[in-house]
């Protein structure tokens, strides 16, 4: 066996949870399943710096009600991690600079894409971290639980997304509406192709009808990436499709094609993010070995 | 110093929340409010600089993409004529205010107090139109807010506004003593101006407890008073009352049977009934090797096992009267303190994997004028859902099914049913986590929210008791986020074995739980200065039994309390030390060095005189209808889609979470287009197996106008054959693989106690009540399917002006059973064309209380007989068809009958059904439709396994047709079409919902 192969580490997810985060069960099932290493820690384990993000290669921030979507969804998490220190004196803020500065990744799922929205994370085009973009109100004035069909802007530029088209997953939520500050932060997206994801039909097509745009989103928007294609929201639940049991119509799709996959399409981001580290650790690993050899 | 933030919406953001409000002002209540502005207003009573202020507000509050602040500056516009202020009343739950504080000393790196009060949130609404004051007022009271819980401003909007629900209460006498040494017409006066809710011979009974010498001797070495406390009163009053000790269900009854001519003496209907049922299967499944039945109504919850390494714990409850006066916070209350049941089992912090909801409500449609203090069913209706969806979705617990029913008997009292269930692992550090040891010398611990005058006497306290600055204890709202973290920490502490035992704080507050907990080691000390409160000047009797939501009480060896405190502040949870266990006999209740309480466990608990009633059953008078030969099919189809307790329930599922945490595999609605409505839930239990549960309600109070012993075994069969047609197994007393079933029965039924005067129907009733209970007990021993906790509600009249509107008499059994392998199960949708449709179960002549009768105004007397041992053979025989994987789809028929049943399977789909009735015999063509016989199916076949179903089924299947690609519902009866309707027409006939019933109706007529 080749060196790097022997030596191939597995990949580390870690996942937060706490103050009514409550998706971090089945995030940590997907990327489990994706064979990730994978932990829960509560976020006020990072503060006391029982855990350091460091030792991981993924972050992330599953859906929820964090602080009961007071003041705003993920509106008190995004303040917690922007002004408050950790124990070591360091703002947490910071940190998650250093770990973008290691090439590392970050996602966030619906409350935790609420999240990143509200740090300005998500979509940076400025690299500096203001807030560019909020997610609010949907147009229904009301939560909603359905299933949408969702199509990847090509070219993708988030590792998430790739060789993805289409696929479909459930929303749950009552502030998905992505309103974009000005004009120019829109442009900015659209040339850059930010908007790696859109609420579409059942072609593909991308619309602003009502429920398949369930929320009325700017752009049809249902997700953001940075332009490292790092940083990775979404309203959407990917963790919540990793079975074909959890689609709705699972009992005719297995009728209907007795050889399908049992395998969800939400499984395929987890997979496909966890694919790209290995294979990114392997080339880095491969070229050592090389060089080596040489 | 006092701070006002305000965040207005900017110009250009569409404002939803204003939209949603102009629309409902108009439909509701008639009132052109014009363009309306929302806003949000903080009020900060922190002693805090401008710069601290400003930086709060920009970077704390403000969203910049979407908001405008104001700081201490009035935000002026002349378009804006009204306005109306919505604040919470002094000491109602403010947790967005909570969270702001929260935030603060995030943003501002400030170390000051966020437990108590110092931030208040407001709503803010500006209308165009300048609002009459009663026009302003009716849109606060019935839109905005609940006049229970909200205080309003309202008036010609100039910028200014000014209200702070600061709590102050003026401190009065501390500890009273009463004298009991009465006259017996005092001593029931005392009982009413107390709110004790105590009867004479309960009164008696106390009087006698404290002239006991043995008794005073005692309570004098103790430094007590002769008299009894307050407080003891209200401790006894609490643990004596309906809710606590199930009076009626324990009483004695004498029930006579007309029909027979038979009088018997029952001993305790919960005794002869309920618990034995359960007693009789658990000795049957005992003798067969099989002891899946672990914990039955000794616990907050019932429990069974699910396998070696884990135990599947849940409750269902009743939050009726709450729900009645404020259906927001009644609702939401009833979620979260049913959540505390299984998460305060045995050791308790079990995982809670779903929640399910039955609603009873009147018409939506209701039109009689509404009795002083009678909410409109649409309101209720409305504040009950959000109440479900926010105490569900904001604890990321799936609400994963449910049903609502109308009927006008509801519309005084709504029955607001919530059930809970969870995971625990089945042995915790060496114990089994079911079970509850305590010792004394152990540590009371309280978790969780703190404590104000929430909920002292639930629903009797009489509001002109309340002042404007008086605290609002009527009514109570829960806070999902405060008790998401205690249940979070519950988690971590129970795995770590920091927690020996717990259990919730609920009805009666700690005088309950500590009072309860206090029976298993015979004795418990509270220090009530210890208890952490929202505000001050709190009395000790009012600490003791305040229902402040969010708490848990938890039992702690003295050696873990360091750990425990330390973990809890790690996860930001208020823990405080408030007594220890005993085994003095007695509960010894103090604040700082006064003595409280002092009473004997003994007394309190076993000291209750029984209630001794009496029930006669008449048989009703009641004859089967005559209907008119010639009816349009197609019409009555699209009516009884359309009508209120058939149509489309997808605007509430919808916004309800009913998928978080993954593990939903049948949800309320499913098919291609996630329309088609479905029987039982299915969940999986983790992501490393299959094994799952289904979960059902049966519930049809209908049938009771007839006959009430078929009604409550029709809801037991329909709790039953709803698992039965997802594929779940019936239980077999050898079977080893630990296939369990719990069911929880809830009755709600109105006052049943006899009175010449108050209630001269009582009697009958009672009967009523009777027979529902002798159909539990037949059906749970004849399938060996067991209760294993339960609730009754005794008193769901409402009265005003001298008219009481009362509920029918209502069981609700719900039933989860074990699921081998969830991949497994069918859901109700016609799945492919070509395929077999069939009948299973045999039809009857019984129309009465159906749904057809009803959009007729009749009742009929046919009502559906529960044939159980048919029912059962047919079951076996669905289960083996489901071990051979023959059945495509199945749906139970239920309420409409069977031609509904056929509708629901085709909505959603894009597929059709021809059906030909020429095997059904000797039956009118509107039986065979509409006939409500229970332990039906309707199921689809693939064409190849026809032979292998049919040899199976023999005489239970009846051939009802194909199904076709075209569409359309097409029904042939003697070579005539008698319905032919497009699946579209059916859909938009069912989701034509409550409000639009009426529009449906007139164009069909």
């Amino acid at each position: 066996m080749e060196y790097w192969v022997k030596n191939m580490k597995k990949v580390k997810s870690l996942i937060i949870t706490g103050f009514g985060i409550n998706c971090e069960e089945e995030m940590a099932a997907a990327y489990d399943l994706a064979g990730a290493e994978t932990d829960i820690v509560h976020l006020n384990d990072l503060f006391l710096n029982r855990i350091s993000i460091h030792d991981y290669d993924i972050l992330n921030f599953p859906g929820g009600f964090s602080f009961g979507d007071d003041l705003g969804s993920g509106k008190v998490l995004a303040n917690k991690m922007k002004y408050k220190k950790m124990k070591n004196d360091k703002l947490f803020f910071l940190d998650l600079q250093d770990f973008l500065s290691d090439g590392k990744y970050i996602m966030g799922v619906c409350n935790g894409f609420q999240f990143l929205v509200k740090m300005g994370l998500l979509p940076n085009t400025e690299g500096d971290m203001q807030q560019q973009v909020t997610l609010t109100r949907n147009n229904s004035a009301q939560f909603e639980d359905r299933w949408c069909y969702l199509k990847v802007n090509q070219p993708s530029l988030t590792p998430f997304l790739e060789n993805i088209e289409l696929l479909q997953l459930p929303v749950r939520h009552g502030e998905g509406k992505l309103i974009i500050k000005n004009q120019q932060i829109e442009t900015e997206i659209v040339e850059q192709n930010l908007n790696c994801l859109s609420y579409c039909d059942e072609e593909g097509n991308v619309t602003s009808k009502y429920p398949l745009n369930p929320n009325g989103a700017e752009l049809n928007c249902a997700g953001l990436t940075n332009a490292t294609g790092q940083v990775f929201g979404l309203m959407p639940h990917p963790e919540a499709f990793l079975s074909l049991y959890n689609h709705p119509n699972w009992g005719q799709m297995k009728r209907s094609n007795s050889g399908i996959s049992a395998e969800g399409d939400g499984l395929k981001i987890f997979k496909n993010i966890v694919k790209y580290i290995l294979n990114r650790q392997a080339r880095k690993d491969a070229k050592v070995y090389v060089l080596k050899k040489g | 110093m006092r701070n006002q933030i305000k965040l207005f919406l900017k110009k250009q953001i569409r404002d939803v929340e204003a939209e949603k409000i102009r629309n409902a002002a108009l439909s509701f209540l008639g009132i052109n409010t014009g363009k309306v502005k929302t806003a949000k207003v903080f009020n900060i009573t922190y002693e805090l600089n401008p710069e601290q202020i400003e930086q709060f507000a920009v970077k704390g509050l403000q969203d910049e993409i979407i908001h405008d602040v104001y700081i201490n500056e009035s935000y002026l516009n002349n378009d804006y004529k009204t306005f109306i202020l919505v604040a919470k009343m002094p000491g109602v739950t403010d947790d967005e205010g909570i969270s702001a504080q929260k935030t603060l000393i995030d943003v501002l790196e400030l170390d000051i107090d966020t437990t108590t009060q110092h931030i208040y949130s407001e709503d803010l609404y500006l209308f165009t139109n300048k609002l009459s004051d009663s026009k302003l007022r009716d849109l606060a009271e019935n839109l905005l807010g609940n006049k229970l819980i909200h205080h309003f401003e309202y008036g010609t909007y100039s910028g200014e506004i000014e209200y702070l629900p600061e709590v102050k209460i003026k401190s009065d006498e501390f500890i009273q003593t009463i004298n009991l040494n009465i006259a017996d017409a005092a001593l029931q006066k005392l009982s009413q101006d107390m709110l004790l809710s105590l009867n004479l011979k309960e009164m008696k009974a106390i009087q006698n407890y404290f002239k006991n010498a043995e008794i005073r001797k005692i309570r004098q070495a103790n430094g007590l008073s002769i008299n009894p406390t307050d407080c003891e009163l209200e401790v006894l009053a609490q643990t004596w009352s309906e809710h606590c000790k199930h009076k009626e269900f324990s009483a004695e009854i004498e029930y006579t049977d007309h029909e027979t001519g038979e009088t018997q003496i029952i001993d305790s209907l919960f005794k002869t009934y309920i618990r034995r049922s359960t007693e009789i299967i658990r000795d049957r499944l005992e003798q067969a090797g099989n002891n899946w039945l672990l914990k039955i109504f000794t616990d907050n919850a019932g429990v069974v096992k699910i396998n070696d390494r884990s135990v599947f714990v849940w409750k269902v409850e009743t939050h009726n009267s709450p729900s009645a006066i404020d259906p927001y916070g009644g609702a939401i209350t009833g979620i979260l303190g049913n959540n505390r049941d299984p998460l305060g089992t045995g050791i308790g912090g079990g995982k809670l994997l779903f929640n399910t909801n039955v609603l009873c409500f009147g018409p939506p449609n209701y039109k009689k004028p509404l009795l002083p203090g009678q909410l409109h069913p649409k309101r209720v209706f409305e504040g009950v859902r959000h109440g479900i969806e926010d105490g569900g979705n904001k604890s990321g617990i799936p609400t994963v099914n449910g049903a609502i029913i109308f009927d006008e008997r509801y519309s005084g009292k709504p029955l607001v049913y919530c059930g809970t269930g969870g995971v625990m692992p089945y042995n915790i550090k060496g114990v089994n986590s079911w079970e509850k040891n305590i010792s004394a010398g152990d540590i009371i611990v309280m978790a969780g929210g703190r404590v104000g005058k929430d909920g002292i006497h639930g629903a009797t306290f009489s509001s002109a008791e309340i002042d404007e600055n008086s605290p609002q204890s009527a009514v109570q709202i829960g806070s999902p986020i405060t008790q998401k973290l205690v249940a979070d920490f519950m988690q971590e502490a129970v795995e770590k074995g920091l927690i020996k035992c717990s259990t919730d704080n609920g009805a009666g507050g700690l005088s309950s739980s500590v009072g309860e907990l206090a029976e298993i080691c015979g004795g418990a000390r509270i220090d009530l200065e210890k208890v952490p409160l929202k505000y001050s000047n709190l009395k000790p009797w009012e600490i003791f039994i305040s229902e402040s939501q969010e708490r848990m009480t938890f039992v702690v060896e003295k050696k873990q309390l360091k750990e425990l405190f330390a973990s809890a502040a790690e996860r930001e949870v208020e823990l405080s030390e408030i007594g220890i266990f005993t085994d003095s006999g007695y509960l010894d209740v103090r604040y700082g060095k006064e003595q409280v309480a002092f009473l004997d466990m003994h007394f309190l608990h076993n000291g209750i005189p029984r209630k001794y009633l009496q029930a006669e059953w008449r048989k009703p008078d009641l004859k089967e209808q005559v209907l008119p030969e010639k009816i349009d099919y197609n019409i009555e189809l699209l009516k009884l889609l359309g009508s209120y307790n058939i149509c489309s329930r997808e605007s509430v599922i919808r916004q309800y979470d009913h998928e978080v945490k993954g593990r939903t595999i049948i949800k309320p609605l499913m098919g291609k287009a996630g329309k088609t409505p479905q029987d039982a839930a299915v969940m999986r239990l983790n992501f490393n197996s299959w094994e799952g549960i289904a979960i059902s309600n049966g519930i049809c109070p209908k049938y009771g106008d007839i006959d009430p012993y078929q009604m409550s075994a029709s809801a037991f069969d329909e709790a039953v054959r709803q698992i039965i047609s997802v594929g779940g197994k019936l239980p077999e007393l050898e079977n080893s693989e630990n296939r369990f079933w719990t069911l929880n029965d809830n009755f709600c039924v109105p006052d049943s106690a006899y009175d010449e005067v108050s209630n001269p129907d009582g009697k009958i009733k009672l009967a009523k009540l009777v027979q529902m209970n002798q159909a539990l007990f037949d059906m749970s021993t004849y399938f060996n399917i067991p209760m294993t906790s339960g609730k009754d509600s005794m008193k769901n009249d409402f009265k005003a002006d001298n008219i009481k509107i009362s509920v029918p008499p209502t069981i609700l059994y719900s039933a989860v059973a074990k699921i081998a392998d969830v991949r497994n199960t069918v859901t109700s949708d016609f799945k492919q064309q070509g395929d077999l449709i069939y009948q299973l179960g045999k039809t009857y002549n019984e129309l009465g209380a159906s749904e057809f009768y009803r959009i007729k105004n009749e009742t009929g007397a046919n009502v559906p007989l529960v044939r159980k041992e048919q029912a059962k053979a047919l079951y076996l025989k669905v289960m083996a068809a489901n071990d051979l994987k023959l059945i495509e789809s199945s749906h139970d028929i239920s309420d409409g009958g069977m031609l509904v049943t056929l509708a629901e399977c085709l909505i959603g789909t894009e597929l059709g059904a021809d059906i030909d009735l020429s095997e059904f015999k000797e039956l009118s063509l509107m039986a065979i439709l509409f006939s409500e016989t229970q332990s039906r199916f309707v199921v689809s076949i693939k064409p190849e396994n026809r032979k292998k179903f049919t040899a199976l089924m023999g005489e239970d299947a009846i051939y009802l047709g194909r199904v076709v690609p075209n569409g359309r519902l097409s029904v042939k009866n003697l070579k005539e079409i008698v319905v032919s309707l497009t699946v579209d027409e059916l859909q938009q006939a069912w989701e034509s919902e409550y409000e639009n019933k009426s529009r449906l109706e007139n164009n069909l007529s």
